[in-house]
């Protein structure tokens, strides 16, 4: 289970790098969110899955799952919603100011 | 904290309390307030300062980061004492000058005083400093704070131009010189000076110990204007003038002088540190006397006669110096005897450049030329300032009765005992130092009587010249008596403060071992001797040269090529590495984002790749994989055709839903992987994220079908495998590997310890919280950011 | 785009009745069981959402008034202070303690200066994603 969400990972790694070198501003958002979920899968995987009940001791089960891999990943995932929102935000206005949301289109001119 | 600690803390304070008061106190000049900082310095440090005996040096030590080593130790001894009361005594005569010099209502005081202040603190703090760290931190301040003093008229172009320049060569040189002192510090385990010094061989056995010296002397050249690096003093006349009397003539520039003083005793008894000083220094002198005379501006003679009156000081510290060396130990007095020169040239210096520079300054604010093709003839218009004048002029020139005389007699005994005590062929110092002070002999009469006598031409000048304010003339006035002071009793310095500072300079001299209760006594009159024949030769023939000035001077200086300078060699390579810096930036900089994060992602790839690779590291186990079920697989692999379909779709709807399903099948995961809070958190995430992709997507444009080029769809391809292949390999390899012990075991005692059985949420609040407190800063920064962005409109385009 | 969906909004009527509470009791749960301030922040604002799409902004404007920018701020200044109200008493930043008290009509009761840091937290993510929201939905071009 662990190497195949590794691999899965992996292949969403790909696709979303794949999507953030493209030129078209939205495409490069989605490549970012699908990056952070990428992450997000690989982190839980390496620790090992389902080993035990939820973190909630509550459960009195024997053993839980590890709960660092959990915040690390829920303060991550407040994080990229913050940033895709930020960066949304972003191609929005400035394709509302310059008309236009390509990246090539959007370079600075070669004096500046 | 010790009153030495405060005394150089004083002027930062003043640094940021003139600003604050400039707005309240605009009645009065700011200089009155900030003078207060000079004259309390000069008292207290006067308080050490005693005729009849030397100081004990004191030291004193804070600690500042002392993992590194670097503590504030600070240590005032003789020669600190001197350059103290030279800051604080010129700079109360400068700031006082300044007071009459910039007018009130006109120019940004505040500023003014404040850099003023900035340098002072900066430069107490360099002479006053044991640590070379702490002593290159305030070197570096004092620089920073001549670049902003330059560029105080920052409108005009000469003006930045010459702050720039001056802060390139410095800091150059101040570069150079820390990494001399890493190399002593790498010798001796320790930056403090008296430590090395103690250390002796320990140190000057080290491998690098000359390059450091060649590092250190740099560092020195460079800031006292040593040939070929004086090319910034000319430039930085643009500053204004007490600025030029104070950090340009009188401080800033000795403090290269300074650092040879004080650290002669580490490297004095080496032959390439006497050789290089010596030849340095009597080349700069030949080379400033001479450029002096071609001079129309006064201020630029006055600068290359600094250049060169620095070079006459160095090259006595060098000749000084080779008492030290066993070779020449039997005529360790001879050359001590140079020292005595240098220190007391060093006052005497300060004392007549500093008063010429604000008497130009005065010419400059009553007639509104400094050029001495306009000046002339206004001598009975300014009589005070002719007499201040030719006071500085005269002791400048070596002429009694005024202190330059007896230095310039004591500087021609160091280079004639050079000369004797030496191979044949040094005779030619001796000769070389006699040419350029009759060149010195006739700038100086330049400055008197090319501007004062002659015709007096009434249309080129600006205003009707009349003497200044008597305020004015209140610092020359002072400096111009010490002048004749330093004359008639030397005796002020000479025991106070040379003899110690020399001692200081050569603890190893075989005069000292020899003949401890040697004494310093300096007088005017030496006798008939060689030296008074030499002077009176300079008089003699400086006088027909300066009259017959007007027939030889076109073809003489016609004789040196005028493109093949030094000035225009700084030019063109500033020139050169500018174009060169831009064309490498250009050649990265495209200004593209897929360039950039290719950059990062190759970056990546390769260094985790290679480390994975090189060390062996890569792990496969899958021996402690807990089994997959069905539901599982089939989730994953609509997660992968999901992307897939992403990675294809044209279309902005389908591409943002494929996204959505994606979020959705991934918190179903964290369901199966136990982790609740992780699946509720993602599931409304995911639905807020969808509502805001859909809110922005009304405004988005369509995506257009890709166009671009197969080569740039390759590239990018072969990058992305690139990058998910090593993130794979990297956590295949973490999996695998297990360096350390869980530490989940420590969480697990949440209740106990945060009263919370949801350990996930313990964690968030309790035992990470300081990480969650930031988080939310950053999301509160993100939504604070997103409504700037909405509701900020081009200030020119409001509609 | 103002539209009038009478079903939608009666659903929505009650439907954010029982979203707040829901988020309400997920962010007191959260010591114990799945939820805390971010989730509990999360569903309020998916109920304000569904309350914009309901209805137009005016009219939620109206009926709930809030400043979201100055809720987020509020948020972060009242975990700020929860951390700092530990170095008052001499901890370190940000320690936190719990108690078990008997209140009137909830029986015994932990109370941790936790929660009150999770409800800084919860008004945070709130004021936030609303203030994203309302700012790009009121943006006009």
């Amino acid at each position: 289970m662990e190497t195949f969400m590794i691999i899965l990972s992996g292949i969403l790694f790909t696709i979303a790098t794949y999507l953030i070198l493209n030129k078209n501003f939205l495409r490069i958002v989605l490549g970012i969110t699908l990056f952070s979920h990428a992450t997000h899968m690989m982190l839980m995987a390496i620790n090992g899955l389902k080993r035990g009940a939820a973190p909630l001791l509550g459960e009195h089960a024997d053993a839980y799952t590890d709960p660092i891999p959990q915040a690390l990943i829920l303060t991550s995932i407040v994080i990229s919603f913050a940033l895709t929102a930020l960066l949304l935000v972003l191609g929005y206005r400035t394709y509302i100011e310059l008309g236009t949301d390509n990246m090539k289109k959007l370079r600075g001119e070669s004096h500046e | 904290m010790s009153t030495l600690h405060l005394a150089i803390l004083l002027p930062f304070i003043f640094v940021v309390i003139i600003p604050l008061l400039y707005k309240y106190t605009r009645a009065i000049h700011t200089g009155w307030i900030a003078l207060v900082v000079p004259v309390t310095l000069f008292v207290y440090f006067m308080q050490y300062f005693s005729i009849n005996k030397a100081i004990d040096p004191i030291t004193v030590t804070v600690p500042w980061i002392p993992s590194i080593g670097l503590g504030l130790t600070l240590y005032l001894d003789s020669l600190s004492l001197l350059f103290a009361l030279l800051i604080t005594g010129i700079g109360t005569l400068v700031v006082l000058y300044s007071i009459f010099y910039l007018s009130k209502d006109r120019e940004r005081l505040n500023h003014f005083y404040a850099y003023l202040m900035l340098f002072m603190g900066a430069m107490l703090g360099s002479v006053l400093s044991d640590n070379l760290l702490l002593l290159y931190s305030f070197w570096e301040l004092t620089s920073v704070s001549s670049f902003l003093l330059i560029a105080y008229w920052y409108q005009r172009k000469r003006s930045r131009y010459g702050a720039q320049k001056s802060l390139y060569i410095t800091m150059t040189g101040g570069f150079s010189m820390l990494l001399g002192f890493i190399i002593l510090y790498a010798a001796s385990g320790t930056f403090s000076i008296r430590e090395i010094i103690a250390m002796g061989d320990a140190v000057t056995t080290h491998a690098l110990f000359i390059p450091a010296m060649f590092f250190i002397l740099l560092g020195a050249f460079t800031k006292s204007a040593q040939f070929p690096f004086h090319i910034w003093l000319p430039d930085a006349m643009e500053a204004p003038t007490p600025i030029s009397a104070y950090l340009h003539s009188a401080t800033m520039v000795k403090a290269g002088v300074y650092l040879v003083a004080r650290l002669t005793p580490i490297f004095g008894a080496f032959l390439e540190w006497s050789w290089t000083i010596i030849i340095v220094g009597i080349v700069t002198l030949a080379m400033g006397s001479f450029n002096a005379l071609k001079q129309y501006d006064l201020k630029a003679l006055l600068a290359y006669s600094t250049i060169s009156q620095l070079g006459l000081i160095m090259s006595l510290l060098g000749v000084g110096s080779l008492s030290m060396n066993s070779n020449y130990a039997p005529y360790s007095e001879y050359f001590i005897a140079a020292f005595v020169a240098a220190i007391f040239h060093l006052i005497n210096h300060s004392v007549f450049k500093g008063s010429l520079f604000m008497m130009v300054g005065i010419l400059d604010h009553e007639t509104g030329t400094r050029d001495i093709r306009k000046l002339g003839g206004i001598m009975h218009l300014m009589p005070i300032s002719f007499t201040f004048t030719m006071i500085g002029a005269f002791s400048m020139a070596g002429l009694p009765p005024f202190g330059g005389f007896i230095s310039k007699e004591m500087f021609f005994t160091g280079v004639l005992s050079l000369a004797e005590h030496s191979n044949a062929w040094i005779t030619i110092i001796p000769i070389i130092a006699w040419i350029a002070s009759i060149f010195t002999f006739i700038y100086c009469m330049i400055i008197i009587f090319k501007s004062f006598t002659g015709t007096y031409h009434e249309d080129l000048l600006d205003k009707k010249p009349h003497e200044p304010p008597f305020g004015m003339l209140i610092s020359p006035a002072v400096l111009s008596i010490l002048a004749i002071a330093l004359f008639f009793f030397p005796g002020l310095v000479d025991t106070s403060i040379i003899e110690p500072t020399v001692k200081e300079m050569a603890p190893v001299a075989p005069l000292f071992i020899e003949n401890p209760d040697w004494h310093v006594h300096i007088s005017a009159w030496h006798g008939f001797n060689l030296e008074l024949v030499m002077t009176i030769g300079i008089i003699l023939l400086g006088t027909w040269l300066y009259l017959t000035y007007e027939k030889w001077k076109t073809p003489v200086f016609d004789l040196i090529p005028r493109h093949l300078n030094l000035f225009t060699l700084y030019d063109k390579a500033i020139e050169g590495m500018e174009k060169t810096a831009t064309r490498i930036t250009k050649s990265y900089m495209t200004g593209s984002t897929t360039h950039y994060l290719s950059y990062i992602f190759s970056f990546l790839i390769i260094a985790a790749l290679a480390t994975l690779i090189g060390t062996g590291s890569f792990v496969l186990d899958t021996s402690q994989d807990s089994p997959i079920e069905w539901y599982e697989l089939m989730l994953g692999i609509a997660t992968v055709i999901a992307a897939v379909f992403v990675l294809f779709s044209t279309s902005r709807l389908m591409s943002i839903m494929g996204i959505g399903v994606i979020g959705f099948t991934i918190s179903l995961f964290f369901v199966i992987f136990r982790a609740p809070d992780l699946a509720l958190t993602q599931l409304v995430v995911e639905t807020i994220s969808t509502a805001l992709f859909l809110l922005c997507f009304y405004f988005l444009p369509k995506m257009k079908a890709s166009v671009e080029s197969i080569r740039f769809k390759l590239t990018n391809a072969i990058i992305a495998i690139g990058v998910g292949l090593t993130l794979t390999l990297l956590g295949l390899s973490a999996y695998g590997y297990r360096v350390f012990e869980p530490i989940a075991e420590y969480f697990s005692n949440s209740y106990e310890l945060a009263g919370a059985k949801n350990i996930v949420n313990a964690i968030l609040v309790d035992f990470r919280a300081f990480d969650t407190m930031l988080e939310i800063v950053v999301l509160f920064s993100a939504g604070i950011g997103i409504y700037t962005y909405i509701k900020l409109r081009y200030a020119g385009r409001n509609d | 785009m103002k539209f009038t969906d009478v079903y939608l909004q009666t659903a929505t009527k009650i439907l954010v009745f029982i979203i707040m509470t829901f988020s309400i009791y997920v962010l007191f749960a959260g010591h114990n069981n799945p939820g805390g301030g971010f989730i509990g922040g999360l569903i309020t604002a998916s109920a304000l959402v569904l309350l914009y799409i309901a209805f137009d902004l005016q009219t939620v404007q109206e009926v709930f008034p809030v400043d979201y920018k100055k809720l987020a701020a509020t948020g972060v200044l009242v975990s700020v202070l929860t951390g700092v109200g530990s170095l008052v008493l001499g901890v370190p930043f940000l320690s936190q303690t719990f108690k078990y008290v008997e209140l009137p009509f909830l029986g015994n009761t932990e109370l941790t200066t936790a929660m009150i840091f999770d409800l800084g937290v919860y008004m945070c993510v709130v004021g936030t994603t609303m203030t994203i929201i309302t700012s790009i939905s009121e943006d006009d071009i």
